[in-house]
């Protein structure tokens, strides 16, 4: 733990893998960017690995004023134990008022494990983040601009918003996709900070046998239109209705988890709280019936389309066009009336 | 050779079973109408923990943290297969955050002797933070590997798995003792035995008995069948009270809002040509596609 700091940095863990920059640490940036400015502080990003240094120009062209660089050999491929002595020093000794980290496979290990360490606070999975005072229920007692760290909870039937104000840095996690990613530019130079950690056997306990990453089949995040798909669709055979619909409008497909579950698509099209959360200029929602799982997921699409053969289904509430009716009637309706425009 | 597993779980409130029922009239979540269930994750946790007993011989120690009613899932750990079961509650750990929480559970792990395995579910799905678990591993000293999606080799204490890393999946080897947390995907939870079920609805906890009020003579008698859910307080973990409950909590709610599903009011098509047609000319007049 680190006591309070107010005139800490902002820092962003630059998740990278294999010399590549996934896009957590750049959406993550440009919240950073608007919570450092608001605290009148800079924005660093800590960026750990082996030959890692090409990737401070990027984080620099997204908006980091400071690098903080760890290089060895030691330090190329992930391990839970190793990173975390390297950000806990780093911490003591810079003393960031805040520290984010993505909410990936390796936020989620990683950020813990710091926080366990520092003794200090870690909300998971935020969906956003702002500064503002807090003022103590019981004694009245006011901190100011504290990180307001806000997510879904109760399987996202609540939001909740969390704060720490004595046992800093103030950690969150961070959702994929939540935050929109910066504009790239590219004529700014961070100030590198290079420190070297030494790395002992006793922090690499794990022997990595094998790995293997396969991209995603979909970038759902990219993608300007999604037509997704959920249970109501009722089976694989239909879901076809759901590509074709998609491939007409030049758009991705997407599923509820619920689709997913019952083996009409890919995990990877999973669109939700446990998916991807996606800002598409359409969203098609076909036999989905809305939980807020999936809403939660979907709802900050320009314009929203819903399916359905339920008139009572939860999703026409987000929805901007309602259209009540068998998706085998509709789609190739649909389909129609696209063709007959463009 | 034998292991010595302990398997971390939680009673959490279904959250998938959010239905009609379980909405307030103003469109929120009644939380009470919720059943209480063991979180699913850490059925997946247990399974694992079984089958290395099976394999290997040793035992499986369940433990949970909670109100006395969490013994509903100590006691379905026992129908399952586990051979000792322990509550952790006291009113002072109320209000702990994943933090004291996980401090509180390395107290208890730490009363226990030749521990080999930790397990527990991936995340709980009231809070889905899957904090509780790295963090009790670093409070134990010990390494973490999240995500295990199945377990390749036990032998010599040297533990193979492979987990789930997201994009793709990792194998990876370490030195027992170890944590593990435990993805839905790594098999599929067993049923409660039968046999054993008749045995352990008996099992009680203290505050159970004292509830019931039991005799003295039948808290012993279950002690004797070895039906009596040992009781831990904070007291007995020799907890630093500093580091328990709200105290022991970095994190504080600042505020909660419930989610409430508003009709924002939808323009409703028919679904006939024309009407899917107007749709399409509207959606292109304001440049959504085309």
């Amino acid at each position: 733990m680190i006591e309070v700091n107010r005139n800490g940095e902002v820092w962003v863990f630059a998740e990278q893998q294999d010399g590549q920059l996934s896009e957590v640490p750049l959406e993550l940036l440009s919240r950073g960017r608007e919570l450092a400015d608001k605290l009148s502080v800079k924005l660093g990003a800590v960026l750990v690995g082996d030959n890692a240094s090409p990737l401070v120009e990027e984080l620099s062209a997204y908006g980091a004023d400071k690098v903080y660089l760890v290089e060895d050999p030691l330090l190329g491929v992930f391990q839970t134990s190793s990173y975390t002595r390297v950000l806990c020093e780093l911490i003591e000794k810079h003393k960031p008022q805040i520290v984010l980290y993505g909410a990936t496979a390796v936020g989620r290990d990683l950020a813990p494990r710091v926080a366990s360490a520092m003794k200090a606070g870690l909300t998971a999975d935020c969906t956003d983040l702002q500064i503002d005072d807090f003022t103590e229920s019981r004694s009245k007692v006011v901190h100011k601009n504290l990180l307001q760290q806000i997510r879904p909870a109760f399987g996202g039937n609540i939001i909740a918003t969390i704060v720490n104000y004595d046992r800093w840095p103030q950690m969150a996690t961070v959702r994929e996709g939540v935050m929109p990613l910066p504009e790239r530019n590219g004529t700014i130079r961070a100030e590198v900070v290079s420190e070297s950690i030494k790395i002992t056997p006793e922090d690499l306990p794990l022997e990595i046998l094998s790995r293997h990453f396969e991209a995603k089949k979909v970038n759902l995040k990219a993608s300007r239109v999604i037509v997704a798909g959920g249970a109501g669709v009722g089976s694989k055979e239909n879901f076809k209705q759901v590509w074709k619909l998609a491939n007409v409008l030049g758009g991705a497909p997407g599923a509820s988890r619920a689709a997913v579950d019952l083996g009409f698509i890919e995990s990877d099209y999973q669109v939700g709280q446990t998916g991807t959360t996606v800002r598409p200029a359409l969203y098609i929602a076909v036999g989905i019936s809305g939980a807020v799982q999936h809403s939660a997921g979907m709802s900050d699409s320009a314009k929203i389309v819903a399916i359905n053969s339920d008139p009572d289904a939860p999703i026409f509430q987000v929805a901007h066009y309602g259209i009540v009716g068998d998706l085998n009637v509709v789609i190739p309706k649909l389909i129609k009336a696209i063709r007959a425009k463009s | 050779m034998p292991y010595n597993c302990v398997v971390l779980a939680k009673q959490v409130p279904d959250t998938a079973a959010v239905t009609g029922k379980a909405m307030n009239d103003d469109g929120t979540v009644n939380r009470s109408a919720l059943p209480a269930i063991f979180n699913p994750e850490d059925l997946n946790a247990l399974e694992l923990a079984l089958q290395i007993k099976q394999a290997h011989g040793g035992t499986v120690t369940i433990m949970t943290m909670g109100l006395p009613s969490a013994c509903d899932v100590l006691r379905e750990g026992l129908y399952r297969g586990a051979d000792r079961a322990i509550l952790i509650t006291d009113r002072r750990a109320a209000a702990s955050d994943t933090l004291a929480t996980s401090y509180i559970l390395n107290c208890a792990i730490k009363k226990l002797s030749d521990v080999d395995i930790i397990l527990c579910g991936r995340q709980a799905i009231d809070g889905d933070t899957a904090q509780v678990g790295p963090q009790a591993a670093e409070k134990l000293g010990i390494p973490q590997i999240t995500y295990v999606e199945e377990l390749l080799s036990l032998c010599d204490r040297t533990i193979t798995v492979k987990r789930n890393v997201g994009a793709g999946w990792e194998k990876v080897r370490a030195t027992l003792p170890v944590l593990l947390t435990v993805m839905d995907t790594a098999n599929e939870p067993r049923p409660c035995g039968v046999k054993r079920l008749l045995k352990y609805k008996k099992a009680r906890s203290q505050s159970e008995l004292a509830k019931e009020g039991a005799t003295e003579a039948a808290v012993q008698s279950l002690k004797d069948k070895n039906l009596l859910i040992d009781q831990w307080d904070l007291d007995y973990l020799d907890a630093d009270m500093q580091w328990c409950g709200r105290n022991g909590s970095p994190t504080k709610v600042n505020r909660i809002q419930s989610v409430v599903l508003s009709a924002s009011g939808y323009k409703e098509i028919a679904p006939t040509d024309e009407g899917l047609r107007d749709m399409v000319h509207e959606l292109i007049v304001d440049h959504t596609i085309g």
